[in-house]
């Protein structure tokens, strides 16, 4: 896939999503282009990652529609399993498969998905894993890997569906201080070979430096957008400027 | 009598040891077949009800599965058995193993699903959202990565529930089967003498319950072994 900047690849009109009585978004429209690393920031609460799980449809959006790839998959007559199959997740708490091995979370996918063999899928699986430097894990659990490295798995995971997009829910959260960096590391590497990913995430380093545009949600709305330089420098939202001052 | 007289009266003379033997052999036949019932339909049954808890999907098969859970599980075994043989199958000529099959088959279903159910919402959410973003639909997500999990959870509860089931098909008699229990029984009829026909009936279910236990251990260390 070439990188082509400026073609749109998710566009969101409107959505709102009610959780009861609580308005977690509230009618944020957007549009994720080819080739962009789109990071969202904001104080908890601020509905970024309800915003982040309807892209791919694990929220359903109470009202408004998104677009991915030109199909609207909001329809109800859309198989969405079939689009999520390009949009890749991961997430805060990784959420491997703890009865698979590592492979197996990997090739699980694409064997019963794609109807890949187990050959092939076990080959590209151990690319991957060799691209990320855990080839010696492949037939190991989940339980005896690191934060970093199950997070590291996730990601590789999802890769090998060969995703248009990659969604990342806060993904260095739950993880100790130390092992952020290998995460964050890979994730840079995507980034340079030019995937799609939209970023929820308090690692402001990482938009700073990565990130194409940053985007700032309170209140389940966008307040403010940007590129990373004039994001951080130059914020003129009062609550961006506040959200700023506390974590910077 | 000497214990060795008395233990050829009760089951040499006669050959009365065929109705230990073909009791047994009906109270294995009974059991198997509903077990298969118990676990299929179990299995269904939970997965309607917690589809309905977790998406709201299914409403109304969902109330069809409470009331049968609640149904079942709210009368006596025997009644069942009774009901099925004498009311639902009483104009109809069907053979009384299979009147029990049906009677415990669907008994035990409501208790495996229960506890399949407990096993399924066990699971966290966070691996059910994991396999709907690869994009696996939601009853792939059951089959390839939430039962499996759940299953290794609740095989303890589902080995109990059948060491229920094959002790509890000792019932059976109340509708004329020549089971293990009514086998025994029968010697006793004869004989006059309860205690060698009845205590033999005791340890043949003991035995079979212990060989039962050991499998479903040996099946758990497996499973166990196969994640750390």
């Amino acid at each position: 896939m070439t990188i082509n900047n400026g073609e749109t690849l998710i566009k969101v009109e409107g959505l709102k999503k009610n959780f009861g009585k609580l308005h977690a978004l509230n009618g944020v429209s957007e549009e994720i282009r080819k080739g962009e690393v789109v990071v969202v920031v904001g104080p908890s609460g601020s509905g970024k990652s309800t915003f982040l799980r309807s892209l791919n449809l694990l929220e359903e959006p109470s009202e408004g529609k998104i677009y991915f790839e030109g199909v609207d998959i909001t329809d109800k007559k859309v198989d969405i399993n079939r689009h999520r199959q390009k949009m890749g997740m991961v997430f805060q708490h990784f959420n491997l498969f703890p009865h698979k091995t590592i492979l197996q979370n990997i090739t699980l996918a694409p064997i019963k998905l794609l109807g890949m063999s187990k050959e092939e899928a076990d080959k590209k699986g151990m690319e991957l894993l060799e691209r990320v430097g855990l080839a010696e894990k492949a037939n190991a659990y989940p339980s005896q890997l690191s934060g970093g490295q199950k997070q590291r798995i996730a990601i590789v995971r999802s890769l090998a569906m060969e995703p248009d997009v990659m969604l990342f829910d806060e993904p260095t959260s739950a993880l100790d201080p130390e092992m952020v960096g290998e995460v964050l590391e890979l994730m840079k590497q995507l980034a340079k070979d030019g995937m799609t990913m939209v970023v929820v995430t308090h690692e402001m380093g990482f938009a700073r430096e990565v990130g194409s545009r940053v985007i700032f949600m309170a209140d389940g709305e966008i307040k403010e957008q940007g590129s990373p330089k004039e994001f951080f420098e130059h914020p003129k939202d009062p609550r961006l400027q506040e959200f700023l001052s506390k974590i910077l | 009598m000497s214990f060795g007289e008395r233990f050829a009266f009760n089951f040499i003379d006669s050959k009365r040891w065929t109705y230990i033997a073909d009791g047994l052999k009906v109270t294995l036949q009974i059991t198997f077949l509903a077990l298969l019932i118990g676990i299929v339909l179990g299995f269904v049954l939970a997965i309607i009800r917690s589809t309905y808890l977790k998406t709201g999907k299914l409403k109304i098969l969902n109330l069809i599965a409470q009331v049968y859970i609640t149904v079942i599980r709210g009368t006596p075994v025997v009644v069942q058995l009774l009901i099925i043989y004498f009311v639902i199958f009483g104009t109809v000529n069907v053979s009384k193993v299979l009147a029990a099959v049906m009677a415990f088959g669907m008994n035990s279903a409501a208790y495996v699903a229960e506890i399949v159910r407990s096993g399924i919402m066990s699971i966290d959410d966070g691996q059910f959202e994991a396999g709907r973003s690869l994009g696996f639909n939601y009853f792939q997500t059951m089959i390839y990565i939430v039962l499996p999990q759940a299953f290794k959870n609740i095989l303890p509860a589902l080995g109990n529930e059948f060491i229920v089931l094959l002790k509890e098909t000792s019932v059976a008699g109340y509708i004329a089967i020549q089971d293990l229990t009514k086998g025994g029984d029968i010697i006793r009829s004869r004989t006059y003498d309860a205690m060698f026909p009845l205590l033999t009936v005791a340890v043949i279910y003991l035995v079979m319950v212990m060989i039962f236990s050991k499998l479903v251990n040996m099946l758990e260390r497996r499973l166990r072994n196969s994640d750390h």
